[in-house]
């Protein structure tokens, strides 16, 4: 990112932040990854690592009353709605603490009094969802966004051109992202679609686009800016295609031996940590000693998360038969 | 008759990959489509080196759209091939859900077109799998006329029933038990053979209660038995196999014998299997029943993800003994 657009346009204080999300997030994930190996959690194990700048970059664009409808590989976004590092550990290790209370697992998490649809295995399905949350803002008149992505293996599914096709018909709110990170588990993106550009897909809904480094926190953090702006202003959908790699497997039992070397060699060099890191430096916002403290301040947080999902307690078993229906005091107003 | 038997044992997971190995050997119509079945092999390495072997035209990795995958199943069904899809786990099947019911099931009835196709799907829970990778989603099809569906408990009925899901002339959803892929292994005949759909078969045959369930929940009631065993009380196991067209006969025969039933499955209680199983009996064996049918079956809840829950959620051994023994007293 242009250094000049970069100080012109990002506080500071907003950019300092983001990388320390982006230092959080890849620590929680390491260490998710650590508990993964000694067999402490079980299920699906899916990461963001190589990716976290676009979570982070979405999430830091937006305002406290907005929603976002967060993907899988979306950790910094859950983190910067505040869903503590310990909920979340608290989630993977099935504990009462953790945001579904033991019910789901991994990223499977919401939490509507923090702006977070819960995310649905079932690949866009959330986002016909958030396009709704979209239109009872636009009924209501309120000046609130919604953030909705999905992978580029998601955008095949029906529901996310269902999705683009209503939000551009009514002009509502939402801002679509898709984190292009060329595989979907083990397709690669020729195989997903006849495309190059999965931009390309907003044109048929008739509305804007936009390609974005997803590797580059303040890219995605201006691109979101101005995308909810439209929003927020009327003037209906955009569309952003986070361009970026997945390097790790699709989850954590994967060995990716589908995924050529020399491609993760390639990507390994545009490590969204250390382009931020590269950009602080330039700007004269931080230096090694800097980076290494906030590292640590990461790595005690992620670890008082532990202690706390630790020693949280399970659920009993019988709790599985609370919460099938809603009571009246739950509903949203 | 008498049947060759290799000596090695095989996985309920091998069992399927040798069907489809063996029909897409025989039969050139028959091919698989579904999401990374190609070079990685399935999610579950089903179709490990299928690839290569049959080359892309014949196992065919798909964009992730289930409902375009199934549609397009459909439409080379009815061109004369022979498709089989998977679904990555049967939780996604609902993604398709338009297509199988609204087209594949009436395709048929409406207008005389035949769908021979098989979907595929890898169900049930016991594998931390959550609310999204543990479901049993075959109540949602159960109620769809059209379709066929079938639900093997044994590496020898997974081999058995696939190929003839595959011979078949109509759209069979196939419900393979994902807890059962590495667990249960058995040494299978080395000649082609079919399980016929339509056909339950007694796990063990036992004069005191009969217990009418599928899946993995089979193997629980096989267990169950041994320990009733030694109190002497002799259980009757229906594995049904196939959900529809259910075999009648077969339970009718089972629970005129014992007069007692226990109805078993892993899907939730309201509107499941055992519920249309229990009124059929209530219908047609009312005179010789000796006890009231018990349903055993998980809460009507998603399936949860953490072990204490999950624990809590299936049913268990213990609940069929406990089940078993009041009946007795009958
Ligand atoms: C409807 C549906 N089908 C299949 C799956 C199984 N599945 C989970 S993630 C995944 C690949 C996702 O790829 P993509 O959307 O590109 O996201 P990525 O994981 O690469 O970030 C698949 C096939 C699913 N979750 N939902």
């Amino acid at each position: 990112m242009d250094i000049e657009m970069v100080s012109q346009h990002i506080k500071r204080a907003d950019l300092l932040q983001m990388y320390y999300y982006l230092l959080l997030t890849r620590s929680l994930e390491d260490r998710i990854t650590a508990l993964y190996r000694q067999g402490r959690i079980v299920g699906g194990c899916y990461t963001s690592h190589g990716m976290e700048a676009i979570a982070v970059g979405y999430a830091s664009a937006i305002e406290r009353d907005d929603v976002i409808a967060p993907f899988h590989r979306d950790m910094g976004a859950f983190l910067i709605r505040g869903i503590t590092p310990g909920e979340v550990l608290a989630q993977y290790l099935g504990k009462r603490t953790g945001p579904t209370k033991g019910k789901d697992g991994n990223v499977h998490m919401g939490d509507l009094k923090r702006g977070v649809l819960g995310f649905v295995s079932h690949l866009a399905d959330n986002l016909p969802v958030a396009t709704g949350a979209a239109l009872a803002f636009k009924i209501r008149g309120e000046s609130r966004v919604v953030v909705a992505g999905t992978g580029d293996g998601g955008t095949s599914r029906g529901d996310f051109h269902e999705a683009m096709n209503f939000a551009a018909v009514r002009k509502l709110p939402v801002v679509f992202f898709c984190n292009n990170n060329q595989y979907a588990y083990s397709t690669p993106q020729r195989l997903q679609m006849a495309i190059t550009d999965v931009v390309d897909r907003a044109m048929a809904y008739g509305m804007p686009g936009e390609i974005v480094d997803g590797n580059d926190v303040a890219a995605v953090y201006l691109a979101s800016k101005r995308a909810a702006a439209r929003a927020r202003a009327g003037e209906g959908p955009t569309f952003l295609e986070f361009k970026t790699m997945r390097m790790h497997g699709h989850s954590e039992h994967d060995a990716a031996k589908y995924v050529p070397h020399e491609l993760l060699e390639e990507w390994k060099a545009k490590d969204p940590i250390l382009k931020a890191e590269r950009l602080l430096t330039q700007l004269g916002y931080g230096d090694e000693g800097y980076f290494q403290e906030v590292a640590d301040r990461a790595k005690k947080e992620v670890e008082a998360g532990l202690e706390f999902a630790d020693h949280s307690p399970l659920p009993e078993g019988r709790e599985v038969l609370e919460g099938v229906f809603a009571s009246e005091e739950e509903v949203q107003s | 008759m008498t049947t060759a038997t290799t000596s090695v044992e095989i996985s309920y997971l091998e069992a399927i990959s040798q069907a489809l190995d063996e029909e897409m050997a025989r039969d050139e119509r028959v091919f698989l489509m579904g999401e990374d079945i190609g070079a990685y092999g399935g999610a579950f390495k089903i179709t490990e080196g299928f690839l290569q072997k049959y080359g892309e035209w014949r196992v065919l990795d798909t964009p992730l759209a289930e409902s375009g995958f199934v549609g397009a199943a459909i439409g080379a069904a009815m061109m004369g091939l022979r498709p089989v899809v998977e679904m990555q786990f049967a939780d996604f099947i609902s993604c398709a859900f338009d297509q199988i019911t609204e087209v594949a099931a009436k395709n048929h009835y409406r207008w005389g077109a035949a769908v021979p196709m098989v979907i595929r799907a890898p169900f049930g829970g016991g594998v931390h799998g959550g609310p999204f990778h543990s479901e049993c989603p075959e109540g949602w099809f159960f109620h769809s006329p059209g379709l066929k569906l079938v639900a093997p408990s044994t590496p020898y009925d997974a081999k058995g029933l696939l190929k003839a899901a595959i011979r078949d002339p109509n759209p069979v959803i196939y419900f393979e038990h994902k807890f059962l892929y590495r667990r249960i292994k058995a040494t299978l005949p080395q000649h082609d053979y079919i399980v016929p759909i339509g056909k339950a078969d007694v796990k063990r045959a036992g004069n005191d209660i009969s217990v009418i369930t599928y899946g993995a929940m089979v193997h629980l009631a096989l267990e169950a038995a041994q320990l009733l065993a030694q109190e002497g009380i002799d259980l009757d196991v229906v594995d049904l196999r196939t959900l529809i067209p259910l075999d009648k006969e077969t339970v009718y025969g089972s629970v005129r014998k014992t007069g007692k039933a226990i109805l078993l499955h892993e899907d939730n209680k309201t509107g499941g299997i055992g519920a249309e199983v229990a009124a059929l009996l209530a219908e047609e064996c009312f005179d010789c029943l000796d006890g009231p049918i018990v349903r055993i079956a998980p809460p009507d809840t998603p399936v949860p993800f953490s072990t204490p829950l999950e624990e809590f959620f299936l049913p268990k051994t213990g609940d069929i003994v406990e089940a078993a023994r009041k009946l007795a007293a009958y």
